[in-house]
């Protein structure tokens, strides 16, 4: 069944183009020019990626020379994940340790672990409290076990499931002390909190452009100068030979307004997302008391995840999408077989308790309405999916 | 009527739900996912388990602009259908997998979930017609006698019929492929499976020697005497003939068969084809469609999937069928169903425990 009207409340998944970066893509589209290219068509592209590669710099605090344009955020986690560590073992093969957030995206908990099961690299995920939040301790204790040893730490700025934001500060500093690289996947973070790329000490820092309004397929990892990743892709050296192919002018442009756009109007924007999201929870609450929601000091101002004890969250999805609400589980293999999430069981909650969990997400065109559809919906919702959990039958396999 | 489509990434089932839209329903499509380790989801096997069908039937939900998702039944799956498997064979019988998944997935665990999330039935591709009779719905033959699946639906009991939508019953295979090409499904010329889907590779022997190891045995003829060894009885199937490799060769030189597993003592007995008759049929766990038990009656019963119909006389007696064949079948393989039919319409069905004096 399709409902008449959608709330679109799945903004961590992809947010509507801000319509200046729209406008700005759909202009650039028309025009010729190769930013490699050395005559005039050429030189006006590069001019408009340089031009935008500024903008980019200026918004996360960083030096234009430290912006690699990507495709992406699995691009960039990638290339930082992989790049970082090959570089490090390059310079000395002892270092073979990565220490990667228990609570990261699949993009970097995977590169890492391909980096184990064929580059010879030893990852060791860091463990999080109830909240999602890595525990400094713990990241103290594996630097200590051998400083020499560690390749890199890879530790998100906030969560993407749950939202909670990580102690980036925290666990420069431990890294600091010994010279190890830290890499910082802000792609949920970058236009919804205050991110410096100078200012935060990591020395690579992954954002995405359709998560801030800007086109699918765009995004920039930022590395210190001082910090040469192998690259992933080879050819024509475009981006300081650490990242080849012909550069989109059209979707950089676009990904330089979104993310100036964000950048400019983040305060203000972030504080009506948190009183969004703080009226998602309350309403939630009131309609169904059991709820639980995460229990962290600092989360991304747009991030309600909520569970509901004894239903299964894509029986909850299946429901809401039927009403019109668009929602997420916050986890799902791209086959589409819900998973349970990695990130609720590394927070310690148990797999039972994992599957009923929501992702509602706010951004840009989110208003009271949104959240009053959601609100009005869950009640019902919540009671029909506890109906359909077989409370009999074989669990073999949880 | 809301209905839940259960598409498989198939040409059938996507032609099902689309017919089940044209008809006024309101469809929602899944992709059931019946195991959930990578390599099955990954591997591009032909089975309905791999990550291929998924994206298929995903397509075609698209295609038909109807809601789609995947639901996970992997757990009830292993345990209802693999781990019965399994256990079938290694007590000296012959399952049909399709049989159970049918009555204890799609019918049961799917159908249960389907109407407490307020579908009111469940949309299948099968080739099979309910037709609604004096009593209530009837389960009938399709119209395509050659595809005809109602033989592993006839175990499902009257409620669950209820619950079932199956809109290609009176087609045939051919229509449907051109109705899909029509409707452009690229599943249109998508090839049949035929394989156990929980065995794409096809080795249902390398699979069952996995799952229960090496258990060895004699083989032995009519007589009792030994004329052969082997590594399990679960790699033997009632009126099997080929991979028997006998030591003995038979006093006349014909070809042995399979004629009966005593699983304990893993003890395979052979002999010629003639001793693989059997006129007398026993099935248990009798499930009656709608309408009134009978104790005696005239039926045509089929005791394998796409098997012929077989005219019989049937009595029944403490819920155990037993059925005297017009004229003798050979192979009947305990583990099987025998369904009775009248005409079209399926009269009732059991799980063949063996005739009468040698199996079970």
């Amino acid at each position: 069944m399709m409902a008449a009207t959608t709330h679109y409340l799945d903004h961590a998944a992809t947010t509507p183009m801000l319509p200046a970066a729209v406008a700005t893509v759909h202009a650039a589209l028309s025009e010729v020019g190769n930013a490699s290219s050395l005559h005039t068509s050429g030189r006006r592209a590069r001019k408009q990626v340089e031009d935008s590669r500024e903008q980019i710099a200026t918004a996360l605090g960083a030096r234009p020379s430290e912006v690699v344009l990507t495709a992406g955020g699995t691009e960039g986690d990638n290339l930082a994940v992989k790049g970082i560590y090959w570089a490090r073992r390059a310079a000395d093969p002892r270092r073979r340790r990565v220490l990667v957030g228990a609570v990261e995206h699949p993009a970097v908990l995977d590169a890492a672990a391909w980096l184990a099961t064929h580059q010879g690299a030893e990852v060791e995920l860091l463990p999080v409290d109830d909240g999602g939040r890595l525990r400094p301790g713990a990241v103290a204790a594996a630097i200590a076990r051998d400083p020499t040893d560690v390749a890199l730490i890879t530790c998100m700025w906030a969560n993407n499931e749950v939202g909670t934001v990580q102690p980036v500060a925290e666990v420069v500093a431990l890294a600091n002390a010994h010279g190890i690289p830290v890499h910082s996947d802000a792609v949920q973070a970058a236009g919804a909190l205050p991110v410096d790329f100078g200012g935060s000490g990591v020395d690579a820092l992954t954002v995405s452009g359709h998560k801030l309004g800007g086109p699918v397929g765009t995004g920039a990892l930022l590395v210190r100068r001082e910090l040469d990743p192998v690259p992933l892709l080879h050819g024509g050296g475009q981006e300081r030979d650490v990242r080849s192919g012909t550069l989109a002018v059209a979707s950089v442009l676009g990904l330089a307004v979104a993310l100036t756009h964000a950048v400019e109007h983040r305060a203000a924007e972030s504080a009506r997302r948190e009183e969004l999201r703080d009226l998602v929870e309350r309403g939630v609450r009131a309609a169904v008391p059991d709820v639980h929601t995460v229990n962290a000091a600092e989360r991304l101002p747009g991030i309600a995840h909520l569970t509901f004890d004894g239903c299964d969250g894509d029986a909850l999805l299946m429901l809401l999408d039927a009403r019109g609400v668009e929602c997420s589980t916050g986890s799902a293999c791209s086959a589409g077989v819900p998973e349970p999430s990695h990130v609720l069981l590394a927070m310690g909650r148990g797999e039972a308790a994992a599957s009923g969990a929501l992702r509602i997400s706010l951004g840009r065109t989110s208003n009271v309405a949104d959240v009053q559809a959601f609100v009005d919906a869950i009640a019902p919702v919540v009671e029909r999916a506890r109906a359909a959990k077989p409370t009999a039958g074989p669990v073999g396999r949880r | 009527m809301r209905v839940l489509a259960a598409m498989s990434g198939g040409v059938d089932s996507a032609v099902a739900a689309a017919r089940a839209a044209d008809a006024g329903h309101d469809v929602t499509g899944v992709h059931l996912a019946l195991s959930r380790s990578s390599p099955a989801l990954r591997s591009g096997s032909r089975g309905c388990c791999s990550r291929e069908d998924a994206d298929d039937a995903r397509r075609a939900a698209d295609v038909l602009a109807i809601p789609f998702y995947v639901w996970d039944v992997s757990e009830r799956f292993a345990a209802d259908v693999v781990d019965d498997f399994v256990a079938e064979y290694a007590a000296g019988r012959t399952p049909n997998p399709c049989v159970r998944c049918n009555e204890r997935i799609k019918f049961a665990a799917v159908l249960d979930r389907a109407l407490a999330l307020g579908f009111d039935a469940v949309v299948t591709g099968h080739y099979a017609r309910v037709l609604n009779g004096p009593y209530g719905p009837e389960l009938h033959r399709a119209v395509d006698d050659a595809k005809d699946q109602s033989y592993v639906l006839a175990v499902l009991r009257p409620a669950q019929l209820a619950g079932a939508m199956f809109p290609l019953g009176e087609m045939v295979k051919t229509d449907v492929r051109a109705e899909a090409a029509r409707r452009g499904l690229s599943v249109a010329a998508k090839p049949d499976s035929h394989d156990i889907c929980f065995i794409p590779d096809g080795d249902t022997r390398g699979f069952l020697r996995r799952n229960l190891g090496e258990r060895p045995g004699d083989l032995v003829d009519e007589s009792g005497v030994t004329v052969g060894r082997h590594d399990g009885s679960h790699s033997f199937t009632v009126g099997q003939r080929r991979g028997l490799r006998l030591g003995t060769p038979a006093a006349d030189g014909r070809p042995r068969y399979v004629l009966g597993i005593e699983p304990v003592s893993g003890t395979v007995t052979v002999g010629p084809r003639e001793s693989l008759a059997t006129s007398h049929v026993r099935a248990d766990g009798v499930v009656w469609g709608m309408g009134p038990s009978r104790s005696s009656f005239d039926a045509c019963v089929q005791l394998r999937a796409h098997g012929e119909q077989l005219p019989a006389s049937i009595t029944v007696e403490a819920n155990q069928l037993t059925a005297e064949l017009e004229r003798p079948a050979d192979g009947v393989a305990a583990g099987q169903t025998m369904v009775a039919y009248d005409g079209t319409r399926v009269i009732c069905s059991g799980t063949v425990s063996g005739p009468p004096g040698r199996m079970s």
